[in-house]
């Protein structure tokens, strides 16, 4: 059995492009040129050396010592935290860049939540020197000051959606409506393993780099390329598509998603898409959605706005689906809890995206000689304010 | 029963000698009990079709008007049941053409097939749904909307190509629905020599199916202007906006205006 992707662009039965003809040229355009530019050797050659030169990869995979004693087995941390602009979002933006500028598209659009999809992609738009526009709920905007700020440093537009919650997914609305209006000179730089097909898979592809570095980094660190288990936290699940990817067909690999409980998975306030989410379509994908009984999308919450997002990307819901990824929801409060852990255990400051997949391991035992792997997604910097007000630092 | 041995209530409207004007508006808004009221005085003023909007939470195709009426009709309470009730008697005491519009993910949910058969005992003639791929139709949906007597109505824009209108005019049974401008939909400023190109060229490709255009058309300068080459037009935001300001009781001046 394969998990990834199929030639009709479906993950078993989710995936698939839902979207108004309006956008169908656009997203023909994509789906018929980006296999073949990924191909090219020139194209594979400027993506590796900017991961090379201007991300600062391959990234480290750390053997977490202390974190391990502490729960007695072994624990890698896949370190895409060191990434330039802190997490792992700029392995795609700086894919997307280069794809859309091989299409000949001037003008780049993005969605954004908590920001950082949008730095990184405000931040390949002055490495190239194209007009950026970032999409970005107005209630988002008023909660995440510093990161609007750099967006704005860096020479973006940001532009505040007014429309339903204000929050990712209108964001992610207006995107698309924008590029609903401007179907020729434009590429829409979708932040995560979400949206019509081909952007999950094409985004799954350019994450891909992760599982790649980990299989040798693990080969040299413990003779094997194949850890036991290989963890990830899951808001669209880009982050997630890259650690696994390279494992998703060897089910000797075990894959565990952490999605956010926020208050709790029955509190009314959650984000845990895979328990509370059921088919539908979002964004243009048949995926699980958190909706009404009458196919209205309802609005997530979790602590952290990285994994607020009320849908997830259709290989993740395969994954859930087909029982070839474990599921976790993690309350706030245990994934802040886990934040801190690690700063103190291991002197790293977390996202809090990340945090949810790092408190795992107070809800899961693993054996002493179980190799974990844990995608530390994205650096705390950016949650500071979060952390000071719930730890009343 | 099938399409083919009855001819559906669009068929027959669009055999008649006249350019047809067809209006949009969200269920639900401005009042949730306003949704039989608008057929019927819609109808009463010469309107020959109409397009009954199901309001969804995330309208991607849809600019600030019209997501505005339908996060109102949804705070207001409209929902697939509350609207199929509404219309349970519509036939009684209204003739002309009846569309629903939608998106289709609260399909889905409803239940494709049992949608289609709700909309059949009301006496639906059509669904648009904008985020239903042509494909996924074909290959899915189209013998369901078929077994109902259900005309579904697809989209091209400027940037369709000729061979996927060609696709689209194959697999329609009543009318082809013109994007006038790659846009969301809401009131332009009028027309150019652009669109009346573009009109006219799929006009000359002399198409099985009539074409309807919509977006963008809000008085009766922009109704002549989109239906010199086409069929009729469809009116939306315009009147929304119309609502918005004078309610449901004077839908008589809306629709003369256009008409003169
Ligand atoms: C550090 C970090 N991790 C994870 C995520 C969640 O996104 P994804 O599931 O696409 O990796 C985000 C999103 O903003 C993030 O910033």
């Amino acid at each position: 059995m394969s998990y990834n992707i199929n030639k009709k662009g479906y993950y078993g039965k989710f995936g698939g492009a839902f979207i108004p003809e309006m956008l169908y040229p656009n997203v023909e355009e994509l789906r018929q040129n980006y296999l073949k530019v990924m191909a090219e050797p020139e194209f594979k050659k400027e993506f590796n050396q900017l991961l090379k030169d201007y991300v600062g990869r391959p990234s480290p995979l750390y053997f977490a010592k202390r974190l391990s004693e502490k729960y007695n087995t072994k624990i890698y941390l896949k370190r895409e935290d060191l990434n330039h602009t802190g997490a792992h979002k700029i392995n795609n933006t700086i894919g997307q860049i280069l794809m859309a500028m091989r299409l000949g598209k001037t003008r780049i659009i993005a969605e954004t939540g908590a920001g950082q999809h949008g730095v990184a992609t405000a931040t390949v738009c002055a490495l190239m020197g194209l007009e950026c526009i970032v999409y970005m709920g107005d209630i988002d905007i008023a909660r995440q000051a510093p990161n609007v700020a750099r967006m704005k440093m860096l020479g973006a537009e940001v532009r505040p959606a007014l429309s339903g919650s204000r929050t990712l997914k209108d964001a992610t609305n207006e995107a698309i409506r924008d590029w609903i209006n401007n179907p020729v000179n434009t590429h829409y730089i979708i932040g995560s393993v979400v949206g019509p097909h081909p952007y999950p898979d094409m985004v799954a592809r350019f994450q891909s780099v992760v599982s790649e570095e980990i299989q040798w980094q693990l080969k040299e660190q413990e003779g094997s390329s194949k850890p036991d288990y290989v963890v990830a936290c899951i808001g669209g699940g880009s982050n997630a598509a890259g650690v696994y990817y390279h494992y998703l067909d060897d089910e000797d690999v075990k894959l565990i998603a952490v999605e956010a409980a926020g208050k709790g998975v029955d509190s009314g306030a959650s984000a845990a898409t895979s328990v509370l989410g059921k088919e539908g379509i979002i964004h243009g994908s048949k995926t699980l959605l958190m909706q009404t009984k009458d196919g209205q999308i309802t609005e997530p919450y979790s602590i952290s706005a990285g994994l607020d997002y009320p849908g997830v990307g259709p290989m993740h819901a395969h994954l859930y689906k087909s029982g070839r990824a474990e599921f976790i929801s993690i309350t706030d409060d245990d994934a802040m809890t886990a934040g801190l852990e690690m700063c103190k255990l291991e002197g790293i400051i977390p996202a809090i995206e990340t945090s949810h997949a790092l408190a795992v391991f107070d809800k899961k035992q693993f054996n002493k000689n179980d190799i974990v792997v844990v995608s530390l997604s994205g650096r705390g910097d950016k949650d500071l304010d979060t952390y000071i007000n719930h730890f009343k630092l | 029963m099938t399409i083919d041995n009855i001819m559906n209530r669009i068929q027959i409207k669009l055999k008649e000698d006249k350019k047809l004007l067809s209006i949009y508006f969200t269920a639900g808004y401005p009042n949730i009990n306003d949704t039989v009221t608008i057929i019927q005085n819609l109808e009463k003023n010469g309107v020959d079709m109409i397009e009954i909007g199901l309001p969804f939470s995330d309208p991607l195709a849809d600019g600030p008007t019209i997501q505005a009426s339908s996060t109102q009709a949804l705070k207001n309470g409209m929902t697939t049941e509350v609207l199929f009730n509404q219309l349970k008697d519509i036939r009684k005491t209204v003739n002309i053409p009846l569309v629903i519009m939608g998106y289709f993910n609260p399909m889905l949910q409803y239940g494709v097939e049992a949608f289609c058969a709700k909309c059949q005992e009301i006496g639906i003639d059509g669904l648009i749904i904008p985020d239903l791929p042509v494909d996924v139709y074909h290959e899915e949906y189209k013998a369901i909307f078929e077994k109902h007597g259900l005309i579904n109505v697809f989209l091209i824009t400027p940037q369709t190509s000729v061979e996927r209108i060609n696709y689209i005019d194959s697999i329609s049974n009543g009318f082809i629905y013109i994007v006038s401008s790659a846009s969301t939909t809401g009131a332009k400023s009028g027309f150019g020599d652009e669109q009346t190109n573009y009109f006219k060229r799929i006009a000359n490709m002399n198409l099985n199916n009539p074409q309807i255009v919509g977006f963008g058309i809000s008085n009766n300068e922009t109704f002549a202007q989109a239906t010199q080459y086409a069929k009729g037009a469809i009116i939306g935001s315009a009147f929304i906006k119309y609502l918005t300001n004078n309610g449901v009781d004077k839908i008589d001046s809306f629709v003369k205006q256009i008409l003169t």
